[in-house]
């Protein structure tokens, strides 16, 4: 991050994402997904409630889920940004796409990215049953399936019996 | 027919391509981000009262993006080294304004000597808010049903002030005046809270909320000391969500001051609280009478959990 020592409307952002560096002006009131959607066209990252309510936005910053709608896109200057593009293989699916896709973790996939990106985010191993992976996923709203199938979907992904 | 889609199709194109074509949710504002908290507080003090403090913003970007904050400068702390301790100091826990609710929940040194924060924080939104949200700049939002401010509060910490003008400490109980009203002044901010710590304590949060992750529709923060004659001390509760701000529960403390805990108590605790809840907050999930009730509820499993 540089500083940026006195008040402006428009500034210069540089930040990785999903590997690549990108440099770019943009206003300062920007948010974070849609600098991600309309500068760079990755459109993955979705935009549902826009007050950091649903989770469809969740993206990746240095490694940790966050929410792209109540983020500005100047927040991430000198950060790690990696979204649902980012973490899709060029061929095929990653294991954790794959199994919402065997288990019927999403119908209309509006706010699968989301869910994804929160996976990407935490280790398995801080949740542990199916308890704490239900109130992890408690941050990401989805109004197809009821949970169910992706619960099931993240259970199977980690390798953990129900 | 009534939808014609190549002319949809292009609108949509050239929205991508044109960058000054966009939609802009927040409403404009200048942006800085000093290195340092003289350049913040001399930016406060120059723009008194229409500059913002921006830390975590899960608080601040929602009101943007509604229009329900119009300030003209937005200043973010993010880079002030000064504003990231987070360090025990002569039995004090101090955490700057720049400290990640995340960062704080994960400290193991938090957990052993100021276990109500360890055990408040999963309670504040969800991790995807925790990993920017900061436990300082929710104490100064002061939302009526958020964990923080009561923890604050049962804790008796010490709200560290500072402007250009110089530095006030201000007592958690002097602090909260009102839903997302503080004792801050327009060019002040809150650069530290400062929470006493202790070994003993034992501490619990319980609360009443749609899901998991939601704002509260009533909560207890409590702590604890359980003699080694079983009698509890240091007694502390306060209620959040239940009024305009988090409420101390004093009467309820004296009465278990110096007591076994007993299922007697526990009964008689529980009514009282629920009839000493100054409740006042309404809304489409409680009314302000299942509010009261359920502090008593609430206040009962506390002490349990206390004490168990």
């Amino acid at each position: 991050m540089k500083p940026v020592p006195e008040p402006t409307r428009r500034l210069p952002l540089s930040m990785t994402v999903n590997g690549r560096p990108i440099e770019l002006m943009v206003d300062a009131r920007k948010l974070l997904a849609d600098v991600l959607r309309e500068d760079l066209g990755l459109t993955g990252t979705h935009i549902g409630c826009e007050q950091g309510v649903c989770g469809a936005c969740t993206v990746l910053v240095d490694g940790r889920p966050v929410r792209s709608c109540i983020m500005l896109g100047v927040q991430a200057d000198g950060c790690d940004v990696t979204t649902v593009e980012g973490i899709t293989p060029r061929e095929g699916l990653n294991p954790m796409q794959q199994a919402f896709k065997d288990h019927h973790g999403l119908q209309c996939g509006f706010c699968t990215p989301g869910f994804l990106m929160t996976l990407a985010g935490v280790t398995p191993q801080e949740f542990p049953d199916e308890e704490s992976i239900r109130e992890l996923l408690s941050g990401n709203l989805c109004r197809c399936t009821g949970y169910e199938g992706i619960v099931v979907a993240v259970m199977a992904a980690w390798g953990r019996d129900r | 027919m009534g939808w014609r889609g190549d002319e949809r199709g292009r609108k949509c194109g050239s929205r991508v391509r044109n960058p000054d074509d966009v939609s802009v949710k927040p409403p404009p504002f200048k942006y800085a981000r000093p290195e340092s908290l003289d350049e913040v507080l001399r930016i406060l003090s120059e723009y008194n009262g229409e500059a913002r403090v921006l830390a975590g913003g899960q608080s601040l970007i929602p009101l943007l993006n509604f229009r329900l904050a119009r300030p003209q400068v937005l200043v973010d702390i993010a880079l002030v080294r000064e504003l990231r301790q987070l360090e025990v100091e002569r039995g004090v826990l101090r955490v700057g304004a720049a400290v990640t609710q995340n960062t704080v929940e994960r400290s193991s040194d938090v957990a052993r000597l100021c276990p109500l924060l360890t055990k408040a924080l999963p309670f504040v939104g969800h991790v995807q808010n925790r990993v920017r949200g900061t436990v300082v700049g929710s104490i100064a939002h002061a939302d009526p049903a958020a964990e923080m401010p009561a923890v604050a509060l049962a804790l008796q910490a010490t709200m560290v002030a500072r402007s250009a003008a110089g530095v006030r400490k201000i007592p958690a109980d002097q602090f909260f005046l009102g839903p997302f009203t503080t004792a801050l002044k327009p060019d002040e901010m809150l650069v530290e809270v400062r929470f006493p710590t202790s070994r003993k304590t034992r501490a619990a949060v319980t609360e009443v909320a749609p899901r998991s992750g939601d704002f509260a529709v009533a909560g207890v923060a409590g702590k604890l000391v359980t003699t080694r004659a079983g009698k509890a001390r240091d007694v502390a509760l306060a209620l959040f969500g239940v009024g305009g701000s988090p409420q101390r529960l004093h009467d309820v403390e004296a009465r278990l001051a110096g007591q076994r805990i007993t299922g007697d108590l526990l009964d008689q605790v529980a009514a009282l609280a629920s009839h000493n809840a100054r409740a006042d907050s309404e809304d489409v999930h409680a009314d302000a009478g299942y509010r009261a009730h359920v502090s008593g509820v609430l206040v009962r499993r506390a002490v349990e959990e206390m004490t168990r």
